[in-house]
C-alpha cells in the first residue's frame, strides 16, 4: 500500500504536456489509451452510419436509396471499419490504459512504439475512407467486394481504389502487430513483485493469448495482401487460375488469418466479463485456472478450423470432415468460460449496475451466437446456411452483442476510474434496455430470412423476406440511435460538472491493483512496484 | 425499468398484431431431396439439443439472477472451484458433440457421393447469369434475370417471383440422378438451390461437382450465394423438374429453337428488325452495367452514349463485343450471343441513345469478324 501513498504524492510533480502536443507526441499509456478508445468510438459513429444506409436500402424490396454498386462498398467497408477500426483498437485501447494499472507497471514496456502504432491508425483509416469519399463524389469506386476480398473480385476485377485498400491494411497490420509485442513485453517483463502468471487478472491474460493470435496471423493477412497487390501491379499469378495461380487459395490464406482474428475480437471480451462479473456477484471467479485454459485451448484450436468457412468450395471429403470435428471441439472450451460465470454468479451477492447489465446480457447472447457457431459447423447444415443471412446473425450475435458488449461493459466498469466520476447510472441503463431490446429486434430475425434462404450482400429480395427485414431495419435505427446515449453519458462523465465523485474503489466487490490508485488514475502511476501477495 | 418495459410490450404488441404468423417463414425447409431433408433434419436435431442446453444454463442464470441478488439479502458464498463438476461439464459436451458428429458424417458422406449418375449439366458462372451447358446433348444456354427493371426501381407493382425469375430455366427430369459440373467465367460465384440443399461455388479455373435426385415435379427457385460483383443480388437460378415425357419434349423443342437460330443467322435483317432484336438483346446481356441510359455508372462501368467505340470504327465496336476487353469487366460476347444477336446489339447500341450513325451491321458481317 505504501506504493499507493507515493503515488499520490507524486502526483503534485506531474509535468503533463500541454495543448496538441500531448497527444501527438504522447507515450503515456493512458493518453494512447485514451485515443485508441475515441479514435474506436468515432469510426463506430462512422461504421454505424454505412450500416443504416444499408438498413434503409434493405427496408423494403426494390432499390430506393442507393444502386447495388455503392451497396457493395457500403457493407465493404462497413465490416472493414467495424472489425479493424471499431473492436481492435477498443481492445487495444483498453489494454494500453488497463494492463499496466492491473499488473502494477508504471506504463507499457515500449512507450515509443506505443505511440507509432496508434498514430498509424488515423492514416490507415484516412486513406480507406477518402476512397469512399471519392465513390460519393463520382470520382473512382470504393472497395466493393465484401470485407473477406475474395480473388479473382478484388485482383483482376477490383477497382482502382484496392491499391489504397492494400496499403490500409498494412497499415492496421504493422499497427496491430507493434501494439501486440508492446502488451507482451510489458506483461512478460512488468508484472508487480509476486505478481506471478496464475495471479494475473483474467483480463490480462486474455489479452497475452490475444496478443500472441495478432503477432501469429497479421503477418499472414499482411502476405495475402502483398499477393494481391503484385498480382494486380506486376504480373504475378497468385491468385489467378488463368496465369496457373489458384483463387482458393487466397481463402486458405485470408481465413488462416481470418479464423484466429475472430478470438482475437473476442477473447479481450471474455476477460473483461470475468472482471465484471466477480465483481458484482462479490464472489470471486469460478475456475481461475481452468479459465485460463479455456481460453489457450480455444486460441489454438483457432489455428485448425479456418476451412470451416469454405465448405462449399469443393473441398475433399476427409478435409470437410475434420474442419468439421476441430471446428465443434471449439464448443467445449467455450462450453467451460460460459459455465464458470454462472456458476460465479450462483450463490453471489449480486447487484446490477450497468457494466454488470452489460456482461450478463453478453453471457446470454454470445451464448445464442455459440450455439449458432455449432450449428454452422455441421457441414450438411452449412451448405444451408452458408453465405445466408443466418451467418450474418450469427456473426452479429457474437461480435455485436458479444465482442462490443463487452466493450460497453467495460466502459462502464473502467470510466469512474478513468475520469474520477461516476457515470449516470439512469442514462447507462437506458442505453443498456434501449440497445438490448433493440438489437435483437435487429438481429434475430435475420436468422428466420436466412434459413427461409435469403443470401447475404444482396441489395434487393424477394417480397417473402420483406417482413422480417422491416423489423431488422427498425431495430437497427433504434440501436444506432440509442448510442448517442452512450456518447451523452461518457461527455458528461467527463466533464464531471454534474456527477458523483467517484471512490478510490468504485465498485463494493472490486479487487486487484487497479482498483488501489485514486480516481482518476494520476498521470503517472505505480513508479515505485506495489508488491502482489 | 419502467420505460424498458414499455417498448418491450409495444414490440411485442406490433409483433403478434401482424395479420398472420403463417405468412413468416421461421425455419429451414424440409426440400424435396435426401439432401435437403438430411440437412434439415441434422439441423433440427442440433437446434433442438441448443435449445436444450440454453434452457438449463439460461435457467441456471435466470435462477441466480432472481435468488441471489444482494437487495433479498443474498450473502456471496465463498467457493470458487470444484473439480468435479469442471470435468463433468468438460467431458458431458464431449458426449453432446460425438451425438450430432455421427449423423452429420452420413448425410455429408451421401452428398459427397456422385456416381452413377444420369446425366451432367455443366455449369458456368458469368457476371452476372448462368450458362448451362447439358453434357452430350448439344443444348446449352444462357439464364438471364427476366424482371423487368421496372419492378426493381419501383415503377412497377412486384411480381410474385420478383428477382427469382429467368429467361431460360433449367429442365430436368424426375426421378434421375443429375449431375452438376461447376465452374466460372470471371470472379466465384455460388449456385444454390435450397429445395435442393445444393450449394456450391462456381470458381475459375476448378470444376465443382455435385448433384441431386428428386421425385417431385415442380419449379425450384435459388439465387447465387457468393458476391461476384455489382449484379451479385441479381443472378437467380430457375430449375424446373418435368416428368420424363415432358422432359422429352423440351428436349426435342430445343433442338428445333436451336435450328431457327442457325437460320436466322444467315438472312439479311432490316434495320428496324435489327434495332427492336438488339434492344432486348442489350436489356439481357448489357443493360447490367452499362446501364438502360446507356450512360454506364460513372468511373465504374463506362457509358457508350456518345462513346469512342460506339460511335467510331465499327470493326473496333464489333472487335470490343465479340471479344471483350480483357482484365476488365467487359466479358468477350463471341462465345455467348449468336451472330443475328451480335449483329442486332451492335446495330442497336450504334443507333439508341441519339448515337445515330446509321450504320447497319448483319449477322454477315459478325461472322466475318469472328
Amino acid at each position: 500500500m505504501s506504493a499507493v501513498i507515493e503515488e499520490h504524492h507524486d502526483e503534485h510533480h506531474d509535468h503533463k504536456p500541454t495543448g496538441i502536443g500531448r497527444w501527438l507526441f504522447s507515450t503515456n499509456h493512458k493518453d494512447i489509451g485514451t485515443m485508441y478508445l475515441w479514435f474506436s468510438f468515432i469510426m463506430f459513429f462512422v461504421g454505424g452510419t454505412l450500416a443504416l444506409v444499408i438498413r434503409a436500402e434493405l427496408f423494403e424490396p426494390g432499390l430506393q436509396f442507393i444502386e447495388p454498386e455503392l451497396f457493395n462498398q457500403m457493407t465493404t467497408l462497413h465490416g472493414l471499419i467495424m472489425v479493424f477500426g471499431v473492436i481492435m483498437p477498443a481492445f487495444v485501447g483498453l489494454a494500453n490504459w488497463m494492463v499496466p494499472l492491473m499488473i502494477g507497471a508504471p506504463d507499457m514496456a515500449l512507450p515509443r512504439m506505443n505511440n507509432w502504432s496508434f498514430w498509424l491508425l488515423p492514416g490507415a483509416f484516412g486513406l480507406l475512407i477518402a476512397s469512399l469519399v471519392m465513390s460519393l463524389m463520382g470520382m473512382g469506386s470504393a472497395p466493393n467486394f465484401g470485407w473477406t476480398f475474395y480473388a479473382p473480385l478484388s485482383t483482376t476485377y477490383g477497382p482502382d481504389s484496392t491499391d489504397y485498400f492494400i496499403f490500409s491494411v498494412h497499415m492496421m497490420g504493422i499497427s496491430s502487430i507493434m501494439g501486440a509485442i508492446n502488451i507482451i513485453a510489458t506483461i512478460i517483463n512488468m508484472r508487480a513483485p509476486g505478481m506471478t502468471y496464475m495471479k494475473m487478472p483474467i483480463f490480462v491474460w486474455t489479452w497475452f493469448i490475444t496478443a500472441y493470435l495478432l503477432i501469429a496471423v497479421m503477418p499472414v493477412l499482411a502476405g495475402a495482401v502483398t499477393m494481391m497487390l503484385t498480382d494486380r501491379n506486376f504480373g504475378t499469378s497468385f491468385f489467378s487460375a488463368a496465369g496457373g495461380g489458384d483463387p482458393v487459395l487466397f481463402q486458405h490464406v485470408f481465413w488462416f488469418f481470418g479464423h484466429p482474428e475472430v478470438y482475437i475480437m473476442i477473447l479481450p471480451s471474455f476477460g473483461i466479463i470475468s472482471q465484471i462479473v466477480p465483481t458484482f456477484s462479490r464472489k470471486k471467479i469460478f475456475g481461475y485456472s481452468s479459465m485460463v485454459y479455456a481460453t489457450s485451448s480455444i486460441a489454438f484450436l483457432s489455428f485448425i478450423v479456418w476451412a470451416h468457412h469454405m465448405f462449399t468450395t469443393g473441398m475433399p471429403v476427409a478435409t470437410e470432415l475434420f474442419f468439421m470435428y476441430a471446428t465443434m471441439l471449439i464448443a467445449v472450451p467455450t462450453g467451460v468460460k460460459v459455465f464458470n460465470w454462472v456458476s460465479t454468479m450462483w450463490k453471489g451477492s449480486l447487484t446490477f449496475e450497468t457494466p454488470m447489465l452489460f456482461a450478463i446480457a453478453f453471457i446470454f447472447l454470445f451464448t445464442i451466437g455459440g450455439f449458432t457457431g455449432l450449428m454452422l459447423s455441421i457441414v450438411p447444415a452449412d451448405f444451408q446456411y452458408h453465405d445466408t443471412y443466418f451467418v450474418v446473425a450469427h456473426f452479429h450475435y457474437v461480435l455485436v452483442t458479444g465482442a462490443l458488449y463487452g466493450i460497453f461493459a467495460a466502459v462502464y466498469f473502467w470510466i469512474p476510474k478513468w475520469t474520477g466520476n461516476m457515470y449516470d447510472e439512469k442514462l447507462g441503463k437506458l442505453h443498456f434496455w434501449v440497445s438490448t431490446i433493440s438489437v435483437n429486434v435487429l438481429f434475430f430475425p435475420m436468422h428466420f430470412v436466412g434459413l427461409a434462404g435469403m443470401p447475404r450482400r444482396i441489395p434487393d429480395y424477394n417480397m417473402q423476406f420483406a417482413e422480417f427485414n422491416a423489423i431488422a431495419s427498425v431495430g437497427a435505427f433504434v440501436f444506432g440511435f440509442a448510442q448517442l446515449i452512450l456518447l451523452y453519458n461518457i461527455i458528461k462523465t467527463i466533464r464531471g460538472r454534474r456527477t458523483e465523485k467517484a471512490t478510490d474503489k468504485v465498485w463494493e466487490g472490486a479487487e486487484g491493483l487497479e482498483w488501489t490508485l485514486p480516481s482518476p488514475a494520476p498521470f503517472h502511476s505505480f513508479t515505485t512496484p506495489p508488491t502482489v501477495k | 425499468m419502467s420505460a424498458a418495459i414499455r417498448v418491450a410490450s409495444f414490440i411485442s404488441l406490433m409483433l403478434v398484431s401482424m395479420q398472420s404468423w403463417a405468412e413468416y417463414q421461421l425455419d429451414l425447409r424440409p426440400g424435396v431431396t435426401s439432401f435437403s431433408q438430411g440437412a434439415y433434419d441434422i439441423h433440427t436435431l442440433v437446434m433442438w439439443i441448443c435449445v436444450g442446453i440454453g434452457i438449463i444454463v439460461f435457467g441456471a442464470m435466470i435462477y441466480s439472477i432472481i435468488m441471489h441478488r444482494k437487495s433479498r439479502g443474498a450473502e456471496a458464498a465463498s467457493f470458487d472451484d470444484n473439480l468435479t463438476v469442471e470435468i463433468v461439464w468438460t467431458i458431458v459436451p464431449f458426449i453432446i458433440l460425438a451425438f450430432m458428429a455421427v449423423p452429420a458424417t452420413k448425410v455429408l458422406l451421401a452428398m459427397e457421393d456422385v456416381s452413377n449418375s444420369d446425366m451432367s449439366i455443366k455449369v458456368t458462372g458469368y457476371q452476372w447469369k448462368w450458362h448451362y451447358d447439358y453434357l452430350g446433348e448439344d443444348i446449352s444456354f444462357f439464364s438471364n434475370l427476366s424482371t423487368p427493371i421496372e419492378e426493381i426501381q419501383n415503377k412497377a407493382t412486384k411480381s410474385n417471383n420478383y428477382l427469382l425469375d429467368v429467361d431460360n430455366r433449367v429442365v430436368v427430369p424426375v426421378n434421375k440422378k443429375i449431375r452438376l459440373l461447376f465452374t466460372s467465367n470471371d470472379v466465384i460465384h455460388a449456385w444454390w438451390v435450397p429445395a435442393f440443399a445444393v450449394k456450391k461455388d462456381a470458381i475459375p479455373g476448378y470444376i465443382n461437382e455435385s448433384w441431386f435426385k428428386t421425385d417431385k415435379v415442380g419449379i425450384y427457385r435459388g439465387q447465387c450465394a457468393e458476391l461476384c460483383g455489382t449484379n451479385h443480388g441479381f443472378m437467380p437460378i430457375v430449375v424446373e423438374v418435368k416428368s420424363e415425357a415432358d422432359y422429352a419434349a423440351w428436349v426435342s423443342g430445343q433442338k428445333q429453337q436451336a435450328a431457327a437460330a442457325a437460320e436466322s443467322a444467315t438472312k439479311t435483317w432490316t434495320k428496324d428488325e435489327l434495332m427492336a432484336h438488339g434492344k432486348t438483346v442489350y436489356a439481357t446481356s448489357c443493360l447490367a452495367c452499362h446501364q438502360a441510359s446507356g450512360e454506364g455508372i460513372p468511373n465504374v462501368f463506362p457509358g457508350l452514349k456518345g462513346s469512342a467505340i460506339a460511335i467510331g470504327d465499327v470493326a473496333k465496336h464489333i472487335d470490343v463485343v465479340v471479344n471483350g476487353v480483357p482484365g476488365t469487366a467487359m466479358q468477350a460476347f463471341g462465345p455467348q450471343l449468336n451472330d443475328a444477336d451480335l449483329a442486332a446489339l451492335v446495330t442497336y447500341e450504334r443507333n439508341a441513345w441519339g448515337n445515330d450513325t446509321g450504320d447497319v451491321v448483319q449477322p454477315a458481317d459478325i461472322k466475318a469478324a469472328r
